[in-house]
């Protein structure tokens, strides 16, 4: 079969046969026993031309709703955030998406440069002393912080927040399962009589009780899965007490305007990067970022790269500490993984270069106000109710009058993607949504936003609990 | 050019902006109004500051630094850096279809459902498996999902004493790291000297104690393994499973299947494969295959039809859970989506053809010249020695720096681990013969060099923007960021 991608010409291939002295492309594959070649041609469909997949394709997306075309509320972990063109003009360099892993430093030292600038920027935004090449999302990224605090410590229990994102939560039970770590998980506060501004942040109570000398790490996430900002310097304490490590989950748009995890004690700060300039890609390519304190630096997994000197002393890049990896330690190593997200990590780097500091800070911003602003237009319309009162970033949790399930079948459509429906993953908050606003929302879509959900709640169907 | 080594962060100018974003139109809260003091930022991170032209600049200048497959000839052997088609990447980016949540309604979802959907259909028709998990995002991560079902059956049937996994001594580094990671115990099995598996060796080992056997055919050596199916029927004999490790699958596309051959488990790495970028380092995916024993464990959830209608199903009690989350990088399987409609199955099967002649052409031509261990037939790659050259001076290594002053990205060196001065060379179907003369030819002259003029070898590098770079003082004092 002619292929645009395979450049042999059956000429060539004649002759090419010849040379390596055998009469047919068949007689390459005697090495396989006879009755394991394939008589007949794998089941698959007729190839398609470059058009008639475009069409194809079209007809497929036209069974998506898009946020690209409908307003999106959904957060969750995964935001839609504003991309700068310039980002994907610079991903789609080939020289960049085409490369493989840069083990040949010399004709490599764009995508390590990159990723030295990356990791400088993680590590700024953290505010921690190194960070590596990136992981593969936020969740496996966790899974890996766990295992080097129980591995330098020696100690095989970890607390985790209840309040961290349950995909995360599944990823390290999944890998922890038979690992000999156990996970004990710290509720959040729910306290209806109490509006003391701590409904929805850890629980400090439970922490203390349940915090030892067998405690590896806590875990916890700010904003929180709720969107709640967490007192980081408040658990890292705690940790300390024990001499436990602090692993914190953040948010890195927040950090253009919260305190740095690493100012506020944390020993290892994980997260996703997804926000950063890179599309939501229905959940993945994602982006893990992985930042350390000094101790650590040597126990990192992933990809990491270093700056050098080439023969002539002019600055040069290579990948770095690599006795911790696979390839030369094999069941020895610090981990297994070799591939990390390179140009999604390229992405975030362009994509913050662009921002800078300022623009960093303004999306943050954009974000608290909106989200305040929807949280209050909702409020106000009586169709919503209020379940916690500690401050938020750009997500926040009410309670609709209706099931958010029916709510979100209902904007659907109004061309509007709702918001997180609760209730699978925290039975106590059944019937509660989780809304996320980031600065792509304008007034006119919150209010549309807000005025579809109080006429669907009005003229719905009331939920169970009230 | 200009020589410029300055670090995007000494470019910035302060008070420089390369964003453009919309006026706040809604009534600005004020965050220290909302967070206690301690919360708020004290001081700036240091992200620089630079207009769009600045930014664009500064990473097209990078980006001629690089070296990709639209650059050139890139054999690095195990890695599969076939030509990637541009249609993929304009599907990957389609609107429609890449801005869509994860988490929206799956009624919303239903064209990506779909492909995921298809996709387990076909990929499982090409390994000759039951069902295919999308969720893995990379070969590694697929290794460990296998090795979590095999850990997870094993005890579903209360056999908990299946604590050693056998990897053979040629294979990736991944395999025995991934097993430990599992938490399984690595034995390694030597490899026979016609660089197989070696069957006495393995009949030693296998007892109850085995979990499973890891195994990549056609081997890192490029050999086809011809005693698969004794293989296979002496792990399973003993109780173990077999896990195929995918990396090596554009040797055999269409032609033979790891389910066939009595693995149990497959994965793919579609990066590798199916002709999706490799980013510089990633993202990849890598999806498993299981047989049907094995189908209750994959990780959850998995897309199935309903009515006419995809639905994510998490009713799945013996899953393994999740390995990472959501559905895996999706971003990537539509590319491979995309590669697979365009081929079909006489493209893949051509594709699988065309990659062997052009790897047994090579080897052909270098033979006089290179020392090649196992000189037989070979699959889509072959290792040589530099065992010879490196008598005179010229490694491995200095024969892969020679090749950049070329233009050529060097194949893998020094790996497979058992042979010395190993080179291993996988051109892919996507070369032209006339690219694969030039690479010969080159290959030749260096060859010939090396053994009347070595001197004139050393020191390569001479073209590329920087030279031999200092490996050893990056790790001894790593300089892992900038600072102001």
């Amino acid at each position: 079969m002619k292929s645009s991608y395979i450049p042999m010409t059956t000429q060539q291939q004649e002759a090419m046969l010849s040379t390596v002295g055998v009469k047919s492309l068949d007689e390459l594959f005697l090495a396989i026993p006879e009755e394991l070649r394939l008589k007949d041609d794998l089941n698959l469909p007729t190839p398609l031309s470059e058009h008639e997949l475009k069409k194809h394709m079209n007809t497929l997306a036209q069974q998506n709703f898009d946020a690209g075309w409908n307003s999106c509320f959904l957060g969750a972990g995964i935001y839609d955030h504003i991309i700068p063109s310039a980002v994907k003009h610079i991903i789609s360099r080939q020289e960049f998406y085409t490369a493989y892993t840069p083990y040949q430093p010399e004709i490599s030292q764009g995508v390590l440069q990159s990723i030295f600038e990356f990791q400088t920027m993680i590590a700024e935004l953290t505010g921690m002393d190194a960070a590596n090449a990136s992981l593969y999302d936020g969740a496996t990224a966790l899974y890996e912080a766990v295992l080097l605090a129980s591995r330098y410590n020696g100690r095989k229990e970890v607390l985790i927040a209840r309040s961290v994102n349950p995909e995360y939560r599944k990823v390290l039970y999944s890998g922890l399962r038979y690992s000999g770590i156990a996970i004990k998980e710290i509720d959040f506060n729910k306290d209806e009589n109490n509006s003391n501004g701590e409904n929805g942040t850890i629980n400090f109570e439970f922490l203390k009780s349940n915090i030892n000398k067998n405690t590896a790490a806590i875990v916890v996430q700010s904003p929180n899965f709720f969107g709640i900002v967490e007192d980081i310097k408040a658990v890292s304490q705690k940790a300390q007490e024990v001499d436990a490590l602090l692993i914190a989950v953040c948010d890195p748009i927040s950090l253009g305007v919260f305190e740095s995890p690493g100012a506020l004690g944390a020993d290892i700060v994980v997260g996703e990067a997804q926000p950063l300039g890179n599309p939501m890609n229905y959940g993945g390519p994602l982006l893990g970022y992985f930042a350390v304190k000094s101790p650590f630096i040597r126990r990192m997994p992933g990809r990491i790269v270093g700056e050098t000197t080439d023969s002539e002393g002019r600055r040069g890049f290579v990948l770095t500490l690599q006795a911790r990896e696979q390839h030369i330690r094999r069941e020895k190593a610090t981990s297994n993984v070799c591939t990390n997200q390179a140009l999604c990590a390229l992405a975030a780097t362009t994509y913050l270069s662009l921002m800078g500091k300022e623009g960093l800070k303004e999306v943050a911003s954009q974000c608290i106000s909106k989200a305040h602003y929807t949280y209050n237009s909702l409020l106000k319309t009586l169709n919503v109710s209020r379940i916690f009162d500690a401050p938020f970033f750009r997500e926040f949790v009410v309670k609709p009058k209706i099931k958010p399930d029916i709510l979100n079948e209902e904007l659907l459509t109004e061309n509007i993607i709702g918001g997180y429906d609760l209730t699978s993953e925290y039975p106590e908050l059944e019937g509660c949504w989780l809304v996320a606003v980031t600065e792509k929302r304008s007034k006119k879509e919150i209010d549309n936003f807000v005025n579809k959900v109080a006429r669907i709640c009005q003229g719905g169907i009331i939920n169970d609990e009230g | 050019m200009m020589r410029d080594e300055r670090l995007i962060f000494e470019k910035s100018v302060e008070g420089r902006i390369g964003y453009s974003l919309p006026e706040n139109d809604v009534p600005v809260v004020n965050p220290e109004e909302l967070f206690a003091g301690q919360m708020l930022r004290k001081a700036d991170p240091e992200i620089p500051e630079l207009s769009e032209v600045d930014v664009i600049r500064h990473y097209t200048n990078l980006s001629k630094r690089n070296y990709g497959v639209d650059s050139g000839f890139y054999p690095l052997g195990s890695c599969t850096m076939k030509y990637n088609p541009k249609i993929n990447e304009d599907i990957a980016s389609m609107e429609g279809i890449a801005q869509m949540h994860p988490l929206q309604n799956p009624l919303s979802a239903q064209g990506n459902l779909e492909i995921l959907y298809r996709m387990d259909k076909y990929l499982s028709e090409i390994l000759g498996m039951e069902r295919v998990t999308l969720q893995p995002a990379a070969g590694a991560q697929g290794e460990m999902t296998g090795l979590m079902i095999i850990k997870a059956y094993h005890m579903y049937r209360l056999d908990s004493k299946r604590i050693k996994i056998i990897v053979p001594d040629s294979s990736h580094g991944t395999n025995p790291a991934s097993a430990a990671l599992a938490g399984f115990e690595v034995v390694h099995i030597p490899s026979d000297d016609k660089g197989c598996v070696d069957i006495k060796a393995l009949e030693d080992i296998l007892d109850d104690t085995v979990a499973g056997l890891m195994l990549t055919n056609p081997n890192t050596l490029g050999l086809f393994e011809e005693d698969i199916l004794q293989i296979s029927k002496m792990v399973h004999e003993c109780g173990g499973l077999l896990y195929y490790d995918g990396a090596n699958m554009n040797a055999i596309m269409g032609i033979a299947r790891p389910g066939d051959m009595g693995f149990d488990i497959a994965h793919l790495n579609l990066h590798k494969t199916f002709s999706t970028p490799h980013g510089g380092g990633g993202p990849g995916s890598g999806p498993i295959g299981v047989v049907k024993e094995l189908v209750p464990f994959l990780p959850v959830p998995l897309v199935e039809k309903e009515n006419d209608y995809y639905v994510l199903d998490y009713e799945r009690p013996l899953s393994i859970g999740k390995v990472k989350s959501f559905y895996g990088n999706f971003g990537i399987i539509l590319r491979a989506y995309s590669y697979i409609r365009t081929m079909g199955a006489q493209g893949l099967k051509t594709a699988s053809q065309a990659a062997v002649l052009n790897a047994n052409y090579i080897r052909k031509k270098l033979e006089d010249l290179y020392e090649i261990p196992q000189n037989r037939i070979c699959m889509h790659e072959f290792v040589l020695s530099a065992q010879r050259q490196a008598k005179n001076g010229i490694t491995a290594l200095e024969i892969a720096k020679n090749l950049l002053d070329e233009g050529i990205h060097p194949p893998t060196i020094y790996f497979p681990l058992i042979v010395h001065e190993a080179m291993m060379i996988e051109p892919t179907e996507t070369e032209s013969p006339e690219t694969l003369d030039a690479f010969i030819e080159i290959m030749r002259r260096i060859a010939i060099k090396a053994q009347d003029d070595p001197e004139s070898l050393k020191n390569a590098p001479k073209t590329t923007y920087v030279s031999r770079l200092d490996e050893v003082k990056a790790a001894r004092t790593p300089v892992l960021r900038w600072k102001k």
